[in-house]
């Protein structure tokens, strides 16, 4: 069943459209605009450009899920070979199934919500021109990681992101940003280095890079002692990208720094790339090492989930100088948690949940990085205890909207039945209810117990987020007048300049009386409906997601047998 | 092997056809091989001809510069240009890579010069740095001497790419010096100079103990087997008699150190980043890239072909020699003061040493499995050559507006010289191994891959964290970059007293150093497309 018919050779054509374009349209942004589409002026000719390839991306990203056969999720399709470096066996293998293809289009999706947020509202920072071109680079880094199946390419794919990540914190991000950049590029690169050696391990015992070939081998080529050291290496690599604890120190100094735009891709793709790595090499290429190491993966799993509930309490308590964007970042340690304890129980049940997680991850705490952005520009700071002031910083009153789409975010993220946060906690605690055989069932029940205590935290901070920054006495006529605000609620080009200088006034007055904030402006709606929308429709009807990871699982797992 | 090409490969120049790899029985070979028993050599021109020219050529040079009066001195560059490009043209008829010459008329089958692919490809690198170093100091000359400047540089590339010709001990030894004794000359020409002199001193005196503890190794290899043909050695050594074993062991140590001076592995590094900083710029660029290969190219010989058998014993050497290099190299560039004088050519020479630890790792790990290995260094050695040359031409190109050539003067090269600075970039990420330079990147992996694939699962690891640390420098110069220029440009031109003819704020590149920058730059950027174009050695055997 398809949505629509179309053709192979097209669906081969759009597949590598979606890798390719963003790149040509880096090389593009950095070339001078033709005429006739020079714009107002460059800089906003640059950011249109971007909006411009991101839309194509998203729209050829949507072609190729409508094309996709839905009846055979578990089934490579879109698929080109061709062999690029014969002396290392690398060929340029892409193609996309269950797995891949949700991955594939929410990247596309956030970076062309993205492109379109940075288009109205540009992070303060140099010249636009490379802004663009770095997040084009990095969405196809991205998106060349879930569309390839060759390990070497996958790992140039996996790189691709780390130098526009680095440049976009490091430019545009906010204090400690060098510090942050660094951390973030060190660790990473780390890992992945070392994730290097294991692929190559992989590729040279059994003689392909082929990721197809390898999970159809489902690791019989393969010595257990090999497939140990291999996931061990690759895990590590991985892990630090996804991030597990202890190896997350990077991310919250990364988001914290990061702008907007940046943390947004960062948690809603970046952390991804590592699940995802999980999911299509260690299960079922080396199962046998990956059984080895699965209890002490959901054993950190737990430990990550607890912790970053754990640090989101106290960054949430009053008096603790607590930065949202921080918070968040400590949210996603935790989610990321629930993704890799899904991985640990290697059951189908397990991996759907944990593939289920990362989309909704993606999609919620996007949504919430962008709210968090908005928040610390109308205030001029992401710090809870000077938003909250005394009694709460009272977004219900002073932006009702924006407040309470923060406040379907939080929810949402906690996991509330009837949205997507939901599904995918639920479903890794199911799979470790019942892990795969070979693994320690008590173990997994106690992961289990912990995993679900953890969603407990996980509602009570959030819900102390909620009401510090939701609710709060709010005075709305004391002084200033909504007509008054009107020069407040500028259009989307307002200078970046202002944002900086506004803080100390409003940090001040906000004492005394609280003036009312721009409320939602019409970009930001475009940029979040979506998120919004997507959230509710994942809650409400998950069928549409696991009917395509289903039977991708079973056949990683089974290694080509079903 | 390849016996049905010589017919195709005869030519007006090689009176005699190649006497053709050993076991070849075709027609022509028998035939000559019936003619007489005569201990004559016979000489394949063609398969002499790069180096030959290159000799030819600085000779050449060095007359003609009696002749030429001063204002037209500019023309020995660009003739030494010439003879480069020809050199290099003639490696395309020796691309089958199946001559050799200068062979043993009776007894065993035995070739002074073998032109095979190892040797071609070496000599296409070796030459093309040199052009590449030519196009470099066409522009600096004006200070230094012109006629001895390229009369040297020739005669030191001639002995560069003679050097992975040689099968035979004696003429290794001489090639090596051939290439070397130029270069202490040319480290030391800026006269005057105290750096330049002291610098010169310093590559001459570890240069000599090294060619000394060498000529002490080859000594007493050759009283163990009795021969200086590298296949007759690596023959001789499986049987030598246990009277000489000693003899034979200490002999392939000292001429393996001898070796190790010469790549500069650590512990015999410490010349390095003093030479570099000390000699023309142009020439720290010949030492990194030439000057490496040469070394290279020898112990490859000596380790692959004359002493297989002692593979148990040089390969743990050279892997632990490796690891060492590395480690060394990096720390020592990890600690390079971005605002010291020179802190660019300094932290170039560092990052040097780093990479010809990653070049040794395959070396080290054909000990373990098979000679195909080589093929990674020689890759790895070819993305090298690209990318450091046109490192360094950047280099020389800010130098030009900052003789300091500081690190931190690199701030804002984007602002002022944009496809410079993205140049730069590139090539320093290439190095670092990370896309967007691809070709860096595989590079590494086959280095990677063949110490996975040899079993040295610890020295991948080393390796590892070295690309890190490695990271953080190249990527921090990278930073720099990109950064907004601070404060106001100041005028450069006339402060430094640059012979530059009046250099207006917008200082004009000259000619010679932009077609540098281009022609690495594009070889960059096509290999990261085209990996396989260098990365095809890595799968075959070269010899």
């Amino acid at each position: 069943m398809t949505v629509i018919d179309i053709s192979p050779s097209v669906m081969q054509f759009l597949l590598a459209f979606i890798v390719v374009a963003p790149l040509l349209g880096a090389l593009a942004a950095l070339l001078p605009a033709p005429p006739g589409l020079k714009g107002k002026n460059p800089d906003q000719a640059v950011l249109r450009h971007g909006v411009t390839v991101t839309g194509a991306v998203l729209v050829a990203a949507i072609v190729l899920a409508a094309g996709f056969d839905h009846d055979h999720p578990a089934t490579m399709q879109a698929t080109t070979d061709i062999s690029w470096i014969p002396a290392l066996d690398v060929r340029i293998h892409l193609g996309i199934d269950g797995i891949s293809l949700p991955l594939l289009v929410l990247t596309a999706l956030l970076t062309f919500l993205c492109a379109l947020y940075s288009y109205f509202k540009l992070p303060a920072g140099p010249s636009p021109k490379a802004l663009v071109a770095l997040v084009l680079v990095l969405e196809s880094g991205t998106l060349a990681t879930f569309a390839v199946l060759d390990l070497l390419l996958f790992f140039l794919a996996f790189e691709m992101v780390l130098i526009p990540m680095y440049f976009l914190i490091a430019r545009w991000g906010g204090d400690q940003r060098q510090a942050a950049a660094w951390k973030f590029i060190l660790y990473t690169l780390l890992g992945s280095v070392v994730m290097l050696l294991g692929l190559l391990l992989i590729g040279l015992k059994s003689g392909t890079f082929d990721m197809v070939a390898l999970a159809t081998d489902n690791g019989r080529g393969l010595t257990t002692s090999v497939q140990v050291i291999a996931v061990l290496a690759i895990g590590l690599g991985l892990a630090v990208k996804t991030p597990m604890w202890p190896l997350h120190s990077w991310l919250p100094d990364a988001h914290t720094a990061a702008p907007t735009v940046g943390s947004v891709l960062l948690a809603g793709v970046l952390l991804k790339m590592g699940t995802y790595g999980f999911v299509r090499i260690l299960l079922p290429v080396a199962p046998d090492g990956m059984r080895t190491f699965a209890p002490y993966l959901a054993a950190f799993a737990v430990v990550g989930i607890v912790y970053g509930s754990l640090a989101c309490l106290a960054l949430a308590r009053t008096g603790a100088k607590g930065d949202l964007k921080r918070l968040i970042a400590y949210s996603s340690v935790g989610h990321m948690g629930f993704v890799l304890l899904g991985i640990a129980t290697m059951t189908p049940t397990g991996v759907n949940g944990a593939l289920f997680a990362n989309i909704a991850h993606g999609l919620i705490t996007g949504l919430l990085f962008f709210l968090v952005g908005a928040i610390k520009d109308r205030y001029g700071t992401a710090d809870l205890d000077t938003l909250a002031g005394a009694t709460g910083a009272a977004l219900y009153g002073r932006a009702p909207r924006l407040g309470a789409l923060l406040a379907f975010a939080a929810v949402a993220s906690l996991g509330l039945p009837g949205l997507a946060g939901f599904w995918g906690e639920m479903l890794t605690l199911f799979g470790a209810y019942s892990p795969a055989e070979g693994l320690s069932r008590p173990a997994f029940r106690t992961f289990m117990a912990i995993g679900a205590f953890g969603t407990l935290l996980t509602a009570a901070y959030m819900l102390i987020v909620v009401r510090r920054v939701c609710m709060g006495e709010h005075a709305p006529h004391s002084r200033l007048s909504p007509e008054e605000q009107a020069p407040q609620t500028p259009d989307g080009s307002e200078p970046s300049g202002a944002a900086g200088s506004r803080p100390s006034g409003s940090a001040g007055s906000r004492t005394a009386t609280t003036p009312q904030l721009a409320d939602i402006h019409p970009y930001e709606a475009a940029a979040w409906t979506p998120l919004a929308a997507l959230t509710v429709v994942a809650g409400l009807w998950p069928a549409v997601l696991l009917g395509l990871t289903d039977p991708a699982v079973q056949q990683l797992l089974a290694g080509g047998k079903s | 092997m390849n016996a049905d090409l010589s017919p195709t490969a005869t030519s007006p120049l090689a009176h005699a056809p190649a006497t053709t790899a050993p076991g070849t029985g075709d027609a022509a070979g028998s035939l000559l091989a019936a003619d007489a028993p005569s201990v004559v050599q016979s000489i394949d021109w063609l398969a002499i001809a790069p180096p030959t020219l290159t000799a030819l050529a600085a000779l050449a040079v060095l007359v003609a510069d009696l002749f030429l009066p001063a204002h037209r001195k500019r023309l020995l560059g660009y003739a030494t240009l010439t003879a480069l490009a020809a050199a290099l043209a003639f490696l395309i008829p020796l691309r089958s890579g199946d001559r050799s010459t200068f062979c043993v008329t009776s007894g065993a089958q035995a070739c002074s010069y073998t032109a095979d692919h190892f040797t071609v490809v070496i000599q296409a690198l070796v030459l093309g740095g040199a052009f590449l170093t030519v196009l470099l100091s066409l522009d600096d000359t004006r200070e230094l001497p012109a006629g001895e400047y390229w009369f040297l540089l020739l005669a030191s590339a001639s002995g560069a790419a003679l050097l992975p010709a040689s099968r035979d001990l004696a003429t290794l030894v001489v090639a090596l010096e051939v290439a070397s004794l130029p270069a202490f000359a040319l480290v030391g020409i800026k006269r005057g100079d105290r750096r330049s002199s002291e610098a010169a001193l310093k590559f001459f005196l570890s240069s000599v103990v090294a060619t000394a503890v060498m000529l002490l190794g080859v000594s007493f290899v050759y009283a163990a087997t009795g021969t200086l043909h590298l296949t007759e050695i690596a023959d001789r050594l499986d049987d030598v008699s246990p009277v000489l074993d000693t003899l034979a062991k200490t002999g392939v140590a000292l001429t393996l150190v001898g070796f190790a001076f010469k790549t500069a592995a650590a512990p015999f590094h410490f010349w390095v980043p003093d030479t570099y900083v000390g000699a023309p710029l142009p020439i720290a660029a010949y030492l990194s890239v030439v000057g490496k290969a040469v070394g290279f190219s020898g112990l490859i010989l000596v380790t692959v072909i004359a002493f297989p058998s002692y593979a148990d014993v040089w390969g743990p050497a050279l892997a632990v020699l490796a690891a060492l290099t590395m480690t060394v190299g990096n720390v020592a560039a990890l600690r390079q003061n971005a605002t010291r004088a020179r802190s660019a050519v300094r932290l170039l020479a560092w990052s040097s040493v780093a990479q010809a630890g990653y070049l040794l790792v395959p070396i080290a790990a054909a000990a373990y499995s098979s000679d195909e290995q080589i093929g990674s260094t020689v890759a790895y050695a070819l993305m090298y050559a690209v990318v450091n040359l046109g490192a360094f031409a950047v280099a020389a190109l800010v130098a030009r507006t900052h003789p300091g050539n500081r690190i931190a003067d690199y701030r804002g090269l984007y602002a002022t010289r944009p496809l410079a600075a993205l140049a730069l970039g590139f090539f320093l990420l290439c190095l670092a191994g990370l896309p967007p330079g691809i070709i860096g990147l595989f590079a590494k992996v086959t280095v990677f891959s063949a110490a996975v694939d040899a079993g040295l699962g610890w020295l991948a690891v080393v390796m590892a964290v070295n690309v890190v640390i490695a990271l953080y420098y190249y990527l921090q110069w990278t930073a720099i970059l990109f950064r907004t220029p601070d404060g106001a440009p100041e005028k450069t031109g006339a402060a430094t007293g640059a012979p530059a003819s009046a250099a207006p704020p917008r200082f004009r590149a000259p000619t010679p150093l932009t077609t540098a920058i281009v022609l690495t730059s594009a070889a960059g950027i096509l290999l990261s497309g085209v990996p396989q174009a260098v990365l095809r050695f890595a799968a075959v055997s070269l010899f």
